[in-house]
């Protein structure tokens, strides 16, 4: 077989994902370790090994499964629509039970672990496999007493699987300050997955990290994952980079008046759009008619609501003279609302990358992506939202994030660590003057165009969204107040002036 | 010993018989000296109410899934129930013994 390679192949997982960081899959004819805690999906990662290996590479695979009977193997898998009875009833699929328990077994003299070597050469045999799974076989170690022949023994089957030309993974506990409990990755030198499943703040976040990969680039980040319905995919995708198309095409934001202030065209194709603003100044409203605009053009439109569900959104906008409902019947427009905080962050992302796959938008937006921020600890968030944004403009869709500023806090100070990777900012904030409250909009920066430094007021209207009339004084005794209210609010840059003199442009 | 074969060594009286398999993976050192050590034993201890079974797991490799046998010499006590397993080349005579509920264990812990 193809144990003496010179060149470094690899067997792709088919896992969504992985085979992108490890750059095309398990080392070819090698073993894998795979490691991690209890229940952070060293069993499924392996299982779905063999079943791409089967469906989509045809390379039969053996299970050898310490821990879990075939029944419940089955069962547990079940859950992610592989069908193992068929696998093995089509001879594509192997599984061995492998039971040891220490107080059935007395010991004297000397032994070796043959039978298993013989039990997994067998199953190999009849069914012609390529792949191999041992899972986890560090159960040895609890279940024989002689340490010294195990390791013995562990080591000739590593070579012995090497020696056969199988693809392996071999499963392990992770251990005290070592990656796994009885020290695995000293005999599996070529690769060693690790496997993480946190809970911070009651939520559970899982990731993946390529520990060590001989002879082979890989990516080093911890990277979260998804265990869904459809199996495991591992969230990518640092690797697009910043290799995306930009498109010269323009699309109008649904608002012939903001258009206007961004060259007149309104947004790149493409392009990441930042709206944030103070609670209840129409961030939902301006993404609505945004999605509705582009339902009007025949593309396809995706909501992400975080806050509201669709019924209620769908209600709330009729209020301004947006009727949804037509375009949902045409299946056009597609919401998706979820809490965010009933997920973690990463399986938060990770559920939004397979939602626009299967809905294949033009245009996306996330109402609000300030959920995020709160739920999780912070400093993941910007690579989070990072690799969704690569992800999005690889698809070319046009994506509007929303963003609620804190009353307290600086209006943009907020959004610094993700406005660096938005191509375009607007920004709402609720102007009071004359005893009346009311609302600015203003474009903070939109790359590649001459857009409008006007700072407008924002209209939520029966028929609409439309922009009334430039700032140009007046705020200044509302300012005043504000900035009584919260010291640290923004106060220059909104313009300033005498007594509530606004301008028609 | 290479293939598949049964001892038998039949008593008189109507005493339970000892059903034991001893599992082995070829003419190995170890599975000599394990299938003569328990020969000696049951010899001295069951006479008569024995029968020994030796699978080679070469010759037979699927008959090891069923007595989940892993480790190799093995000997896997059938009759009487229940089921018990004892791994090694059965050098001690004390802990055969044990293994197989011929001894109890304080008997064995004040012999050693």
């Amino acid at each position: 077989m193809n144990s003496n390679g010179n060149s470094l192949r690899k067997t792709p997982t088919g896992i969504e994902g992985l085979d992108e960081i490890t750059n095309g899959g398990l080392p070819t004819g090698r073993t894998t370790l795979v490691c991690g805690s209890a229940g952070s999906g060293k069993t499924v990662l392996g299982m779905e090994f063999l079943v791409h290996g089967i469906v989509d590479y045809g390379e039969p695979g053996v299970f050898m499964a310490f821990e879990e009977t075939e029944k419940d193997l089955a069962q547990n898998v079940a859950s992610f629509g592989y069908d193992l009875e068929q696998l093995q009833k089509d001879g594509k699929l192997a599984i061995d039970h492998v039971f040891i328990e220490r107080s059935e077994i007395e010991e004297t003299g000397e032994y070796d672990l043959e039978g298993l070597f013989i039990r997994l050469g067998s199953a190999v045999d009849t069914i012609g496999a390529k792949r191999v799974v041992l899972d986890t076989i560090e159960v040895l170690f609890a279940g024989l007493r002689n340490q010294s022949i195990i390791r013995a023994e562990l080591r000739r089957l590593f070579r012995w699987l090497k020696d056969r030309g199988l693809t392996a993974i071999v499963t392990g506990e992770r251990g005290d300050g070592a990656l796994s409990r009885y020290g695995l990755e000293e005999y599996v030198a070529d690769c060693v997955i690790l496997l993480d499943h946190r809970v911070t703040e009651q939520l559970s976040t899982r990731r993946l990290r390529v520990v060590k990969y001989r002879g082979s680039l890989h990516g080093t980040d911890e990277y979260p994952f998804l265990m869904s319905e459809s199996g495991i995919s591992v969230l990518p995708v640092t690797s697009i980079g910043l290799s995306h198309k930009a498109s010269a095409e323009r699309i109008s934001s649904g608002v012939a008046d903001l258009d206007g202030m961004l060259a007149v065209k309104g947004f790149f194709r493409g392009s990441s759009i930042l709206v944030s603003g103070t609670a209840g100044t129409g961030k939902s409203s301006l993404s609505m008619t945004f999605l509705k605009t582009a339902c009007e053009r025949g593309e396809r439109a995706l909501y992400f609501g975080f806050e509201e569900s669709t019924d209620q959104l769908v209600r709330n906008m009729s209020s301004i003279g947006l009727d949804l409902q037509p375009w949902i019947d045409k299946e056009l427009l597609h919401f998706h609302n979820v809490r965010p905080s009933s997920l973690g962050l990463e399986a938060h992302l990770a559920s939004i990358h397979q939602v626009i796959k299967r809905v294949d938008p033009n245009v996306v937006v996330l109402d609000p992506i300030t959920n995020f921020i709160t739920s999780s600890e912070g400093g993941g968030v910007k690579s989070m939202l990072t690799r969704l944004v690569d992800f999005l403009k690889m698809r070319q869709i046009t994506t509007m994030f929303t963003h609620l500023s804190s009353l307290g806090g600086r209006l943009e100070s907020t959004d610094e660590a993700i406005s660096s990777i938005m191509d375009s900012w607007l920004l709402l904030r609720d102007v009071e003057h004359k005893g009346r409250r009311s609302c600015a909009l203003y474009v903070l920066k939109s790359r590649g165009m001459a857009h409008s430094h006007e700072m407008r007021e924002f209209l939520l209207t029966d028929d609409g969204i439309r922009l009334g009339g430039i700032y140009t004084e007046g705020l200044d005794s509302a300012d005043k107040r504000l900035a009584a209210k919260r010291p640290a609010t923004q106060g220059a840059a909104s313009g300033k002036g005498g007594n509530g003199g606004r301008t028609k442009r | 010993m290479g293939e598949q074969n049964a001892k038998q060594e039949s008593g008189q009286e109507p005493q339970a018989l000892w059903l034991l398999k001893l599992y082995v993976a070829g003419q190995t050192p170890k599975s000599i000296a394990a299938f003569a050590n328990l020969k000696r034993i049951c010899e001295t201890h069951l006479k008569g109410q024995y029968q020994i079974e030796v699978v080679d797991l070469l010759v037979n490799p699927t008959l090891a899934k069923g007595d989940q046998i892993v480790a190799v010499p093995s000997l896997v006590r059938q009759l009487p129930p229940p089921v018990k397993k004892i791994i090694g080349d059965l050098a001690s005579e004390e802990r055969v013994l044990v293994g197989l509920d011929l001894r109890s264990a304080q008997a064995v812990q004040t012999g050693e």
